[in-house]
């Protein structure tokens, strides 16, 4: 079908899921980085609905938004399935990774940038978010069970991107006595040697954080 | 598993996202009750069976209850995989699909919704964005009937209602947002969606939309509409 590309900036965590995906299924990418704030008409032609990373390419195919790229990935590359099998599992999985997507990450964000009495009420909207996760992963090593699947890439932002966000938002959001199971998955996520290499530098994330949240207050 | 088995589906006859899920049923033939909610108030059964957004639809399937409109249609289609596929088998194809019905949902309808409930120049920014948005979506056709290709698929089903909507919110806001002269393969495709039997014999009262959604208007505005 022909070599594989991903239009990506590596400290964005939709970018980093693709990454994982391709990753686990050992297929070889090129990585085309894009800067955050300056995007080029590579990447514009490549996505013009939305113009945002990640794209990947794969032969004269282009396929955005990173929840459908894994999906995509899932599809053509079927060693080491990511998404489950079973029809009612495999939307319980996308259920929760729209979720997490919708209501967790800017939740998250939310309370980080958020000042005051503002910033509790976002800190409590940020953890109900979080407890739903906290009963999904409840008796289970990981969301796809004893392996990591298509849930625990759509969720993998929170070891970093979440520590990065309560570091400069001066929060903490991830409990680990509220909740103890997503913290301990949390641990071990970030520990698996393929999460591990495709991880941005922490400093360079909470850089980026703190100047994102100094632009909007 | 039997087809049709214990399916019921939890819808709003005024929900664009139960219509939907009702076309996807109904192109692939398959039995189900439906269960009408009473909004604003939630039955005890929808909150049971979706208590992350209370919302509808629900689809129950031997019990197990499956939430998000496009989620739903999803499952439906794998479950009853060998009657009339909605999803396309290629999966360059099939993402395409997903990004279409993702990117109506994420910026159609929104700048739809933010013209029917702004006014003045805020008003006018939304619907030009509303129309861009349209046109991206017009753009993915393809030069096609469908976005299903020769049959009504996935995104069809997916995005034919925002034609209906755009209808309404036009009529009660005085702003044309589909124009047949700007969109002409857009028109023709939402006419070919819209008149398909299957499809029509679903559609909710046209007047009786028009009415709810000028109660709405009303309330969401403050505003006496035309």
């Amino acid at each position: 079908m022909g070599e594989v590309k991903v239009i990506g900036s590596t400290l964005s965590p939709y970018c980093t899921r693709v990454e994982w995906a391709l990753k686990l299924k050992g297929v070889e990418y090129e990585y085309i980085h894009e800067e955050p704030f300056n995007k080029s008409p590579f990447l514009l032609s490549h996505n013009p609905a939305y113009k945002k990373v990640p794209v990947i390419l794969h032969g004269h195919r282009a396929v955005a938004e990173s929840l459908v790229i894994v999906d995509y990935v899932d599809d053509v590359w079927k060693e080491n399935p990511l998404v489950p099998q079973d029809p009612y599992e495999k939307s319980l999985a996308r259920f929760w990774a729209k979720f997490s997507d919708d209501k967790c990450i800017r939740g998250a964000w939310n309370a980080c940038k958020a000042e005051g009495e503002a910033k509790e009420k976002a800190i409590e909207s940020a953890k109900e978010s979080l407890s739903f996760l906290e009963k999904q992963i409840e008796g289970k090593q990981f969301f796809g069970g004893e392996k990591i699947g298509f849930l625990d890439l759509a969720v993998g932002w929170i070891p970093l991107w979440l520590g990065a966000m309560e570091q400069v938002g001066e929060m903490k959001l991830l409990d680990a006595e509220k909740f103890p199971s997503l913290h301990e998955w949390s641990q071990n996520f970030n520990q698996i040697p393929v999460i591990k290499e495709a991880l941005p530098p922490r400093e360079k994330l909470v850089a980026y954080f703190t100047a994102s949240v100094r632009a909007v207050r | 598993m039997a087809a049709g088995e214990g399916v019921k589906l939890i819808g709003y006859w005024a929900s664009p996202y139960a219509l939907r899920v009702e076309w996807a049923l109904k192109l692939k033939g398959i039995e189900y009750e439906y269960i009408e909610e009473d909004l604003p108030n939630k039955s005890a059964l929808l909150l049971q069976c979706n208590p992350v957004y209370k919302k509808l639809p629900v689809l129950i399937h031997d019990g197990k209850p499956v939430a998000e409109s496009l989620l739903i249609i999803e499952y439906v289609d794998e479950v009853w995989k060998e009657k009339y596929p909605l999803l396309p088998r290629d999966p360059g194809e099939r993402a395409k699909a997903r990004f279409w019905a993702k990117f109506t949902d994420e910026k159609c309808v929104p700048a739809v919704m933010a013209t029917f409930t702004s006014q003045g120049e805020e008003q006018e920014k939304h619907a030009k964005e509303a129309q861009e948005n349209l046109k991206t979506l017009e753009s993915g056709l393809e030069g096609k009937p469908f976005f299903g290709g020769e049959t009504i698929g996935f995104v069809d089903i997916s995005a034919a209602w925002i034609g209906i909507w755009a209808k309404i919110v036009g009529e009660i806001v005085n702003i044309k947002l589909v124009d047949e002269e700007k969109m002409p393969l857009l028109c023709a495709w939402l006419q070919g969606v819209l008149e398909n039997p299957i499809i029509k014999d679903c559609l909710p009262p046209g007047e009786k939309l028009l009415e709810h959604n000028r109660g709405f208007h009303r309330m969401l505005t403050g505003a006496a509409s035309t």
